[in-house]
């Protein structure tokens, strides 16, 4: 019952959707007011009756309702109740559901906060949205029906993949799609302005903390997934360069360009076409993703076949989006005339270069990841692009990018003279060049990745750290003057050098680990020990635990899951794996430093082993244990690593998320969003 | 989301131990040429995964058979010709320079060659244009639409 009211709301939403794709858009071309006001309470509407209808779904997975297909399919009864309701979106129906939930939330929020933006932006930007969620609702109803029931429901479930029942893959999923469909809201915008043809200040103003707030949550979305994959698939690697990894990667980037173009279009009324271009691609990029995901097309040309109608039903919804967006640029664009003006050495200039070096590193991940679908496609060969290409083809952009990086963000707007502006960089800049000699001189000239990672890191964060100094005027003025003009920075400056500096701190983590991880493989028997970059590891015991056994287990010093949360999060009670529990001790010039427990573990549902890797986390390093396989000949096959500085990678973008949040509370946002005066506030702040 | 790489994780490979200490040689150093030649390799019948990653048995037989031509005193460059004469060019996880591949590897570069002189073309003739179209003091002047905001602008409360 409950879930056929889940498919009703979902018809209604569905419903909704169309009128609100098509009264507001003819009320604004027309003038007709009411038409267009239609589109705030039809937002809302739209909103609840999805919500109701996901909340169905949730229950269902809840209360175990084996007669609904999904629920049997993916879920089981003995499974901790955390991974039942989080399994609602570890499918694809059901993440399809939190797709379009997480749309209509957005066209509720603009509906809601949207009191000052003129009526006829408002009307159409909801237009637009609901366009998508037509597309999208007709996607679910008639391709992928969460709700379908089985007429002889099963007793018991076929549960939800092993490797997903973890936390860090469990929040990763709504994160992402926060960023992925929040980026559909500054696609609207653009669309609904492109129909308008003007963009202005005001309208940078409202676009940049949606783009901002998508960015964040997939900045969080991202670094959640490669955590995940660096605790729980057992190897340590932290990104893969899988398509599935850069489906994600690309609008991300794209994001972080539009994000910045818009500060441009915000402040000084110039780079308009460019910037609604960004806003155009960085959603297509999420179609691009969820077409990627969903239909496996470029995995394998044969995946595609396994599901034809998903496939062609979404790559419709990307070719009318995108073909459509493009055409309406390609028409409307050049009425959005340039009126701030700048000189070669600018802000601006500054920010067209972070573009162009954001939108190529995008460009290269995009047709790394296509190549091999269109070689296939043009001459049936079939190759490989994979990580060993990535590393090369788009490390060098990133350096680029951290290069210009701190002098664009010193430089003033309009123009400037580059000595004079970049003077209080210098500093930064010696003590950057010192890191990279001494790392170099320490490694011998072993490799140039640690010296060049480090030293660009460096220059990142102080960079970051003089541009806070010379705005406070540091060293010129009273130190509690200093301070005093420090806390009085607007906060978007704040966010801009702590964001910045998050992206050195993850060039630092990366640098490190892959310069520097040590690796250990080898067969141990309990009592065995040996030692790895200083640190001598040993096999206590592995013990057994049968399926029923407790979560919870004594004696492990390393939290199990992301920061321990799965514990945190209801990973308790039974378990519904059997277990071979590897303990092990772990000493540094005689010192106890850590005891690890490597867990592997065997779900008897879907007949699947997993590992949970031991792992000590450090600010300096991470010890990283993996129980392999019992040896025919006796004792078990274990891997080992030290991988110094790892968690600054994660650490970094979460700083990065971090100064995005700052730049987001900005007074300029806040102001503009409470009071109905969005004009006002809307002169160039030059 | 990651819902697909993982099935096909599963597919094929339980997340376990991938290089196995019985298959590692004695030599430290052929060992670690060994390393970095399987993690240029592609396993045949995975997703995306390295001989050096996956457990599937071919990738077993392929690292075992690196480890062999090594011994064998093969140079990388000789392994790696011999494993793609037998698998094709499938096989590597970075396609090298040259035949269709050029595309590839140059267009991001040249991507931003052409975006770079766009961008300088931009910015130096929406200067030289500013010339012409700036008022006194160097402010652009209001077209008509714009100051008719301002007006209405001026006049809200």
């Amino acid at each position: 019952m409950i879930a056929e009211l889940g498919h009703f709301a979902l018809i209604l939403a569905f419903l909704v959707a169309i009128v609100q794709a098509v009264v507001p858009m003819v009320g604004a071309s027309k003038g007709w007011s009411d038409w267009m006001r239609l589109a705030v309470p039809a937002a809302w509407v739209q909103f609840l009756l999805t919500a109701l209808s996901f909340a169905a779904l949730v229950h269902a997975f809840a209360v175990s309702d084996f007669s609904v297909r999904l629920v049997a399919a993916n879920s089981h009864s003995l499974k901790p109740m955390l991974y039942k309701v989080t399994g609602t979106w570890g499918n694809h129906e059901g993440s399809m559901l939190l797709w379009v939930l997480i749309l209509t939330l957005f066209g509720a929020l603009v509906a809601w906060r949207g009191g000052n933006l003129p009526p006829g932006l408002r009307a159409r930007v909801l237009a637009v949205q609901a366009t998508i969620g037509v597309a999208f609702f007709a996607f679910i109803l008639f391709t992928s029906n969460p709700f379908e029931r089985l007429a002889n429901p099963p007793l018991d479930g076929n549960d939800l993949n092993p490797l997903l029942q973890d936390p860090g893959l469990a929040f990763h999923p709504p994160f992402l799609y926060l960023g992925y469909v929040g980026l559909s809201m500054a696609f609207s915008f653009a669309v609904a302005a492109l129909i308008e043809g003007r963009v202005d200040a005001a309208w940078a103003r409202w676009v940049r903390p949606w783009t901002l707030a998508a960015w964040i949550a997939l900045t969080i979305g991202i670094a959640l997934g490669s955590y995940w994959a660096y605790y729980e698939l057992g190897w340590g690697g932290w990104w893969f360069w899988d398509p599935v990894e850069n489906a994600s990667f690309m609008p991300w980037l794209v994001a972080a360009a539009l994000l910045h173009s818009a500060i441009v279009v915000e402040k000084r009324e110039s780079l308009k076409s460019w910037t609604i271009l960004l806003a155009i691609l960085a959603f297509s990029f999420s179609l691009i993703g969820t077409f990627i995901v969903r239909s496996g097309v470029i995995t394998s040309v044969h995946a595609f076949a396994n599901d034809p109608t998903r496939g062609v039903f979404i790559l419709a919804i990307l070719a009318v989006a995108i073909g459509g967006s493009f055409t309406l640029f390609a028409w409307r664009a050049q009425r959005l005339a340039a009126k701030g003006v700048f000189g070669l050495v600018s802000r601006e200039s500054g920010l067209v270069i972070n573009n162009l070096l954001l939108v190529v590193a995008c460009f290269v991940v995009f047709l790394g990841t296509i190549w091999p679908l269109m070689v296939e496609f043009v001459n049936g060969e079939k190759v490989s692009v994979g990580p060993p290409f990535f590393d090369l083809a788009f490390t060098p952009f990133m350096v680029l990018l951290a290069l210009v990086l701190p002098v664009g963000a010193v430089l003033p707007w309009k123009r400037a003279q580059l000595g004079r502006a970049a003077r209080p960089l210098l500093p930064a800049a010696v003590l950057a060049l010192a890191v990279f000699g001494l790392v170099w001189a320490m490694e011998s000239g072993r490799s140039l990745l640690a010296p060049i990672g480090l030293g660009l890191a460096a220059w990142l964060v102080l960079g970051a750290l003089a541009d806070l100094g010379s705005r406070s005027r540091a060293g010129k003025v009273s130190a509690g003057e200093t301070l005093r003009r420090l806390a009085n920075l607007p906060r978007a400056e704040w966010g801009k050098a702590v964001a910045h500096a998050g992206l050195g701190l993850t060039f630092l983590g990366v640098a490190a680990v892959s310069a520097w991880e040590t690796e250990d493989v080898r067969v141990m028997r309990p009592g065995d020990s040996f030692t790895l970059s200083g640190y001598t590891f040993t096999l206590d015991a592995v013990e057994p635990l049968p399926l029923g056994a407790d979560f919870h287990v004594d004696g492990c010093t390393a939290e199990h899951g992301l920061l321990g949360l799965a514990g945190i999060f209801g990973e308790e009670g039974a378990r519904n794996f059997s277990t071979d529990l590897g303990r092990f001790h772990v000493d540094r010039d005689g010192t106890r430093v850590a005891t690890l427990c490597a867990e592997k573990r065997f779900y008897p549902v879907q007949r699947m082993p997993t590992t949970e890797a031991g792992i000590d986390m450090g600010f300096t390093r991470d010890l990283y244990v993996v129980l392999g396989d019992q040896q025919q000949a006796g004792g078990w096959a274990v891997r080992t690593y030290v991988k110094p500085y790892a968690n600054w990678i994660w650490l970094g973008a979460l700083v990065m998320a971090l100064g995005g949040g700052l730049s987001l509370t900005d007074r300029r946002y806040r102001v503009g969003a409470a009071v109905r005066r969005p004009r006002a506030a809307a002169v160039p702040a030059e | 989301m990651r819902a697909l790489l993982v099935l096909i994780f599963l597919a094929l490979a339980g997340p376990v131990l991938a290089v196995q200490p019985s298959e590692m040689l004695d030599d430290p150093g052929l060992e670690a040429r060994a390393r970095s030649i399987s993690e240029g390799l592609r396993c045949p019948v995975c997703r995306n995964e390295s001989i050096d990653e996956s457990n599937a048995d071919i990738a077993h037989d392929l690292r075992v058979l690196v480890r062999e031509r090594l011994v064998a005193g093969d140079t990388d460059e000789q392994v790696v010709n011999y494993i793609v004469d037998r698998y094709g060019d499938f096989v590597l996880l970075r396609p090298r320079f040259g035949g269709s591949t050029w595309a590839l590897w140059l267009a991001a570069p040249a991507l931003l060659l052409v975006g770079g002189g766009i961008a300088a073309l931009f910015i130096s003739r929406q200067r030289r244009g500013s010339g012409r179209g700036a008022g006194p003091g160097g402010e652009a002047n209001l077209s008509e639409e714009e100051r008719r905001r301002l007006e209405a602008l001026l006049q809200d409360p």
